[in-house]
């Protein structure tokens, strides 16, 4: 099986889906990339280069560039979609969901409830958000709770290149409206990913780990440093359980609890600030449904209540370290 | 081009419809059979039925929080609008979208919108699913003065623009957005003029003359549907009631509500095809009699209706979850 980067498997999927369905379009700032300039159309593929290599294939009609404008974007894509098409629109980063929020969780994420189950919103909205690129305060945020919040939604957070791959396909063939969002801090991140077209289920957690002494909950690019965590944490013998739950919505509750009930100890790592988190959610989760289980209180390793900081020194102490994570680990047992 | 006379009485049907039907919501709502708000549509029928007139049901239409009249005009049932707007059982959205979210999928009617500018973006995907699939159907944004202000309405037009998607915005200026005039709030002569500067053609027209809409209309229409990209028309309406049902209109004149109420629609479509000898005014009185019965049997049947069973609170919110 080739070994590739997460952005290439996410530039696969998409590939992949295009040629299987003439539905499938892109829309986005610079998706394709140098659109009525004097050089090569299509040289770019998005600023972070995911989706290079299409507009050559599937051309203008279907690689569509688009002005600045997020919502006539995510708007365009939502009416696109709820008549018939399957977009896939790039809202270049999820800091910008405050440019467009109106048209996803007013418009797109309300059709099928408010037309009485009539309309199907086949929209998938591809994002980037995350710190660690020294970006700064309005292009590092994860804003997946607000997300996760809105009923008609999905929202997805890819870990791997293998999860990234199968979940794009899953969300393109999805007939709700979709929000993929991307780890920035993962685009070069390499796995192994098959060459075929395959699916992973939403609402299905990855148990990348299994171990008797606590339960580590991570989404996104969390789940690298959970699993860091976790081997630092077995060279002292402690072998804990690392769930990936791979969609924030749906949220596989189950799993959650039950390896909750297994280990008695549960620790969630979220890239977010910690009120209305997930990791506020999960530890809902486990004390409204498996509190008699808990051996210990539940331990919330968040980002602190702040914008992201710009100097490197502060960013890096925004995040949930490695370090951060064993040690709410070991506080719980 | 000439209209048939079974094509001026479909036209007065559907306006005269209109004029019943939100008099009788004006009387529910006073009655209290309707529950949340009510924005009426009284003054502006010329105006959706001359620009839905030559729409079919593959066409698409996205229209606004004062969308009764756009949902007749496009050809929704009266009797599962009453129920939808009374919270019935039945309702064409099951009565989970009430008055400022009625749509009907089957009829081309993508939504009344009570986001001020939330149906001109989702319009250009409309229109650009038409331009992708090679068919000659267009798709229509209502809006109103108040959203021309809207950043997403301007977002959408120089979209539509550069996309060249078959799609017409449809400004109807009723004078007010909510309780502000448009005179205040719009910095242009003209909403056409703003459309101008996007880059598209253009016309106002008297709101209120149905036979100018639908010729305006039909210029939209050649335009778009020829490969020219979108089309802009502004209406000129006049609002009779005030935002909503129940508003006293202080901040209107006397001499300006006594205007709007004698530039009237409907007085003005039978004064121009009997002046004309196009129909007998007993045809249109015959067409008047015939929609009042089916408006009030259809709302008194809304009254008796079921409210919706509680089994449908969870239910449609995702395909599948």
């Amino acid at each position: 099986m080739a070994r590739i980067s997460y952005r290439k498997a996410i530039n696969q999927a998409l590939e992949q889906e295009m040629a299987r369905d003439p539905n499938v379009i892109l829309m986005g700032i610079d998706v394709g990339g140098g659109s009525g300039g004097s050089g090569d159309v299509g040289s770019v593929g998005g600023v972070m280069g995911v989706t290079k290599g299409l507009y050559p294939r599937f051309g203008p009609d279907r690689v569509i560039d688009t002005p600045i404008s997020e919502s006539a974007i995510i708007g365009a894509a939502a009416g696109a979609a709820v008549t018939g098409m399957r977009p896939v629109a790039e809202l270049m980063f999820v800091d910008f969901l405050g440019v467009c929020l109106d048209q996803i969780y007013n418009q797109a994420a309300k059709f099928r409830y408010m037309f009485g189950g009539k309309a199907r919103t086949p929209l998938v909205i591809r994002t980037m958000g995350g710190a660690g690129m020294r970006a700064g305060a309005q292009h590092s945020q994860m804003l997946h709770p607000i997300l996760t919040m809105i009923p008609g939604l999905k929202v997805v957070m890819p870990s791997s290149p293998y999860d990234a791959k199968g979940l794009l396909i899953r969300a393109i063939r999805d007939d709700d409206p979709v929000v993929f969002l991307e780890s920035k801090a993962l685009y070069d991140m390499k796995g192994e990913v098959p060459e075929e077209a395959y699916e992973i289920p939403f609402g299905e957690a990855n148990w990348l780990r299994e171990g008797p002494d606590a339960t580590i909950v991570a989404f996104g690019a969390m789940v690298p440093r959970a699993m860091q965590a976790a081997d630092a944490l077995a060279k002292d013998g402690v072998r804990v359980t690392v769930l990936d739950p791979r969609t924030t919505s749906p949220l596989d509750e189950d799993a959650i609890l039950e390896s909750v009930e297994d280990t008695g100890r549960l620790i969630v790592v979220d890239e977010s600030p910690p009120r209305c988190s997930l990791a506020a959610d999960v530890a809902a989760l486990a004390a409204s449904r498996a509190f008699g289980a808990l051996k210990a209180p539940v331990g919330m390793v968040t980002c602190p209540h702040t914008p992201v900081p710009f100097a490197p020194n502060l960013e890096d102490a925004y995040m949930p370290s490695v370090e951060r994570i064993v040690a709410a680990v070991q506080a719980t047992l | 081009m000439q209209l048939s006379r079974d094509d001026l009485k479909r036209a007065y049907t559907a306006m005269f419809t209109i004029r019943a039907f939100e008099e009788r919501v004006e009387k529910e709502f006073a009655d209290g059979t309707i529950p949340g708000f009510a924005h009426v549509y009284l003054g502006q029928e010329a105006s959706g039925v001359g620009v839905c007139f030559d729409l079919t049901d593959d066409d698409w239409i996205g229209s606004t929080h004062r969308g009764h009249g756009h949902c007749i005009a496009k050809g929704c049932e009266i009797e599962g609008m009453f129920l939808e707007i009374m919270g019935r059982e039945g309702g064409i959205c099951g009565g989970k979208g009430g008055s400022m979210h009625i749509a009907d999928m089957d009829k081309g009617m993508l939504g009344a919108n009570a986001i001020v500018g939330g149906s001109p973006p989702l319009a250009v995907g409309a229109a650009l699913t038409q331009k992708l699939r090679g068919t000659d159907r267009v798709a229509v944004a209502f809006s109103g003065d108040g959203a021309s202000n809207q950043g997403t309405t301007l977002e959408a037009m120089n979209m539509a623009v550069i996309l060249k998607v078959p799609m017409i915005f449809v400004f109807e200026n009723n004078g007010y957005g909510e309780f502000t005039a448009s005179d205040y709030s719009v910095g242009a002569a003209s909403l056409a003029d703003r459309a101008a500067a996007f880059g598209m053609p253009a016309q106002t027209v008297d709101g209120a003359d149905f036979f100018a809409v639908h010729a305006a209309m039909r210029d939209a229409l050649e335009h778009a549907r020829s490969g020219r990209g979108p089309y802009t028309l502004e209406t000129r309406c006049s609002r009779f009631l005030g935002h909503f049902v129940g508003d006293p209109q202080k901040y209107r004149g006397p001499e300006e509500l006594a205007e709007a109420r004698a530039n009237d629609p409907i007085s003005r479509f039978r004064d121009r095809v009997g002046e004309a000898a196009l129909l007998d005014m007993a045809e249109l009185d015959e067409i008047e009699s015939a929609v009042r019965a089916r408006v009030d049997a259809a709302a008194a049947a809304a009254r008796e209706a079921p409210m919706p069973s509680l089994a449908t609170l969870e239910t449609d919110v995702y395909v599948k979850y």
